[in-house]
């Protein structure tokens, strides 16, 4: 019976849409208390640091005149970049997704490659290219074209399953083109949009790597400077919980503005497409210009590498390997990260209780905290309670799935508030039993959000480095670990071949994802 | 799938039970410390397996892994991470006999490390924009006002902290502060966060002036050759505080399963072997045993005029790091 149908068949059965318990309420409650567990051992480690310390310790750190400048730092530039990558996200999501324009796959690739370069590569390609860019404002260009992807995705999966019906009840009904796609559409992504501003906040609160060559002072760099120059792991610690509480902020006032949420309404047809006409070129040269921008600086700095190095003494771990740990560790993250997003998102959309909204929340947390601190968290419970897991590939996977599984939700949760509760009832009514219902409605209508996860997971995953440094078996380096080794010691050419790899491992996930969002938009078209 | 490619990675990463190995923490080179396992598992069989990250952060999860650590030795680049993990006893003693080695003020004065390497701190710069002559012969002489806008500086690098406590030692808590302040403007829009960063940005024109581990410039000039070298390093005046000795040691944890092995590891870092293996394939150290030639390009040690300053007087840093703070520098 094609969705249609059973639309149809639903409303003369005067089935109404009541939000009841499905899915069994208990597993998914189970299920995400697991999850949010794992996702808080970093806060417990920071909590148990800080409790060592003690409260005048910790004062004195947080009470230097630095900490003024760092939180104004902070707040400036998460507001800038998360304005600005929400803008160019919607923007290049809608031009791929609702709009004629030609080479949609390719674009769709391009545009979420931006998440496969790692942050020293973005770092040191613009410091090279462009020594006049750093400080406050060369922080939020480099920043925003490094994560608009983060709301590119999210939106452009829930693009794909929004109802373009609702689009043309609107214009029907006398709203000008404009102000039907903002009114219907925007309501449609804005879960997708909201959560992917709320990771962009979030990641920049964590990020290292490119302000330090960028020279802009944030908590994340002192914590680091704390950890690595004043051995003072409490002083890290306290700063650490600082990002918690900006972080905590950032969750509640995601929340605030995003409202009760409205349940959706079906997907019938793929969406109508505007056409471009004579905007078409232009489109693209500015799609052009947004790619170059976030790709090209990095590209550049490893072909310059390519052509300055010379050979390196360091020992020569064969790139085959490296990659394959790297594909091996960010599959097996994403894969996990993408599964336990599931339960959290149906519990947290399809029945928005207080606990449902906390368990859901607290998951998000981890994405403020830096990654040596997460490493240092998890390897500090590890080492102690399950010692042969230390330093092991179970625990590295672990590791990235607890850091990046955020980000999955995220997704899940665009996806989930697309997918509509109805269609679930009414296969009910119709005597289909859960097993059934999950497997034959649910998760085909969830598909292209867990795609969107998995690769998104798998993209970010892939160029972690210092929870890695830390955490990683002995003998085993991944790209971006060896690439690291060999740029410490001025070795680039031999370090260029790494960051390539790490780039052309990343286009898998999303060359994968553009083939498939065509594929389920043709089979709609279909039934 | 996903699962059958992640075993596989870790099998092969899996380490036959029988034969003993070592596993060493090392914020050392990679080169070096390569070079030391390599020659050791050839004299004596045991394997060694080696993590490489930097100093403070191996320290770092050093205190974090506690008594559980499943590390055996602890290889530094430089003093202070060491000082810190024996004030914390997290070290176990080395024998008397690997001690006796090296000059004693080259080692834990509690004999909990043994010092195998050094390197002494030096100017680079520009060589097209600054003459040797222009070149200060005392570190305070950094602050002075024709360098404004030319100093590239790393404050967050450990290798500048020895500079800052010998200089407090020298001149007073007062003056240091007064001159890192001075240092504060004059490096405006060229601070970065390690030596590596220093020594690429000074050749390429950002920055004439810099004070570094020598080893970075060698490394550089290694890899693009001289012909794409700009720079070149010059001494302080002997015994000036910014002339100063960084000894990278090794370390034995208290927790080690494996103590009578690291104890020979630590043996044989400080024997003629071992030595000879530092000294050569580009690593940019002096061998702290007497007797051993050091790496032909680097000036012979018996030329270094060094500040008199200790690893003990060093300690971990914590002095400089609070001077630092105090100054706005990090």
């Amino acid at each position: 019976m094609t969705n249609a149908a059973v639309e149809m068949k639903a409303a003369s059965l005067g089935v109404r849409r009541r939000p009841h318990v499905r899915f069994g309420r208990l597993l998914l409650v189970t299920a995400s208390l697991i999850v949010a567990g794992a996702a808080l051992l970093p806060l417990a480690f920071l909590l148990l640091q800080a409790v060592q310390v003690g409260w005048t310790e910790l004062w004195s750190v947080l009470w230097r005149p630095l900490t003024a400048t760092l939180l104004w730092n902070t707040v400036r530039l998460t507001v800038c970049v998360t304005i600005g990558a929400a803008v160019i996200g919607v923007a290049a999501a809608w031009c791929t997704e609702r709009t004629d324009l030609p080479l949609r796959r390719l674009w769709t690739v391009l545009l979420v490659l931006p998440l496969a370069v790692p942050d020293f590569v973005l770092g040191f390609g613009w410091n090279s290219l462009a020594p006049g860019v750093y400080g406050f404002w060369g922080s939020v260009l480099v920043m925003t074209t490094g994560s608009y992807p983060l709301v590119y995705l999210p939106v452009a999966a829930a693009l794909r399953s929004a109802d373009p019906d609702l689009e043309d009840v609107a214009r029907t009904l006398g709203s000008r083109r404009a102000l039907a796609f903002a009114r219907t559409v925007l309501q449609q992504i804005r879960p997708a949009l909201l959560g992917g501003c709320l990771v962009v906040s979030l990641i920049l609160l964590a990020e290292f790597g490119t302000f330090e060559i960028l020279r802009f002072q944030t908590f994340s760099t002192e914590i680091f400077n704390e950890f690595e120059i004043g051995f003072n792991t409490p002083a890290a610690c306290a700063l650490s919980l600082v990002l918690v509480a900006i972080g905590l902020c950032l969750l509640v006032t995601e929340v605030v503005v995003r409202g009760p949420g409205v349940p959706r309404r079906g997907l019938g047809r793929p969406p109508r497409r505007a056409r471009l006409g004579k905007l078409s070129p232009l489109v693209m040269i500015a799609l052009a210009a947004l790619v170059g921008v976030s790709i090209g600086v990095p590209l550049w700095a490893i072909v310059y590498w390519f052509v300055q190095g010379s050979s390196s003494t360091l020992p020569a771990t064969s790139l085959a390997h490296a990659a394959l740990a790297t594909a091996a560790y960010c599959s097996a993250a994403a894969a996990i990260s993408t599964f336990a997003a599931v339960p959290v998102a149906l519990l947290v959309e399809r029945r928005r209780t207080r606990l449902s909204m906390l368990l859901e929340r607290s998951t998000y947390i981890v994405l403020a905290l830096p990654g040596l601190v997460v490493a240092l968290a998890l390897g500090y419970f590890s080492v102690r309670y399950f010692p042969t897991l230390y330093q092991s590939s179970g625990e590295l996977v672990f590791t990235y799935a607890v850091m990046f599984f955020p980000l999955a939700l995220v997704v899940m949760r665009g996806s989930v508030a697309q997918a509509p509760a109805g269609l679930e009832d009414v296969a009910r009514t119709l005597g289909h039993g859960r097993a059934s219902i999950f497997l034959r409605i649910t998760l085909p209508l969830l598909l292209p959000g867990l795609l969107a996860a998995f690769a998104l997971v798998f993209l970010v995953a892939s160029t972690e480095l210092t929870a890695t440094l830390l955490l990683h078996p002995t003998g085993v380096e991944t790209l971006a670990t060896q690439f690291w080794a060999y740029t410490s010691d001025f070795s680039y050419g031999a370090a260029a071949p790494y960051a390539l790899t790490l780039m052309l491992v990343a286009m898998v996930p999303g060359v994968m994802l553009g083939f498939w969002f065509e594929r389920i938009g043709g089979r709609r078209a279909a039934s | 799938m996903l699962a059958t490619s992640v075993a596989a990675v870790s099998a092969a990463t899996a380490t036959s039970g029988s034969s003993p190995s070592l596993l060493v923490y090392s914020g050392q080179h990679p080169g070096t410390i390569e070079a030391l396992a390599q020659a050791f598992e050839q004299a004596t069989g045991i394997k060694v397996d080696v993590r490489t990250s930097l100093d403070a952060t191996l320290a770092t999860q050093l205190v974090v892994e506690g008594s559980h650590s499943p590390a055996d030795v602890f290889l530094a680049e430089n003093s202070p991470a060491l000082e810190d993990l024996q004030q914390r006893n997290l070290l176990a003693p080395v024998a008397a006999s690997t001690l006796a080695k090296v000059p004693k003020r080259d080692s834990s004065a509690q004999g909990d490390w043994v010092g195998i390497a050094a390197h002494a701190s030096l100017l680079v710069y520009n060589t097209a924009d600054v003459q040797p002559s222009q070149l200060p012969t005392s570190i305070l002489g950094l602050a002075d006002p024709q360098w404004k806008g030319k100093l590239a500086l790393a404050p967050s690098e450990t290798d500048f902290q020895p500079i800052v406590v010998a200089v407090a030692a020298k001149y007073g808590k007062a003056k240091a502060l007064a001159w890192l302040s001075a240092l504060r403007t004059n490096a405006v829009g060229h601070v970065y966060s390690n030596n590596t960063a220093i020594v690429s940005q000074v050749n390429a024109g950002q920055g004439d002036l810099a004070v570094i581990d020598p080893y970075y410039w060698y490394a550089l000039r290694d890899q693009f050759g001289a012909g794409a070298t700009h720079t070149a390093v010059q001494f302080l005046a002997p015994g000036d505080p910014g002339y100063v000795v960084d000894v990278s040691g090794a370390a034995i944890l208290r927790s080690s399963k494996h103590q009578a092995e690291a104890q020979r590891f630590l043996a044989f870092m400080v024997s003629r072997q071992g030595q000879a293996a530092l000294a050569h394939d580009q690593t940019y150290e002096y061998p702290l045993v007497p007797g051993v030639a050091a790496d032909p390009v680097l000036p012979p040690w018996s030329t270094l005029q060094p500040d008199p300053i200790t690893a003990a007087q060093l300690g971990n840093g914590l002095e400089a790091v609070t001077l630092l703070q105090e100054s706005g520098l990090l």
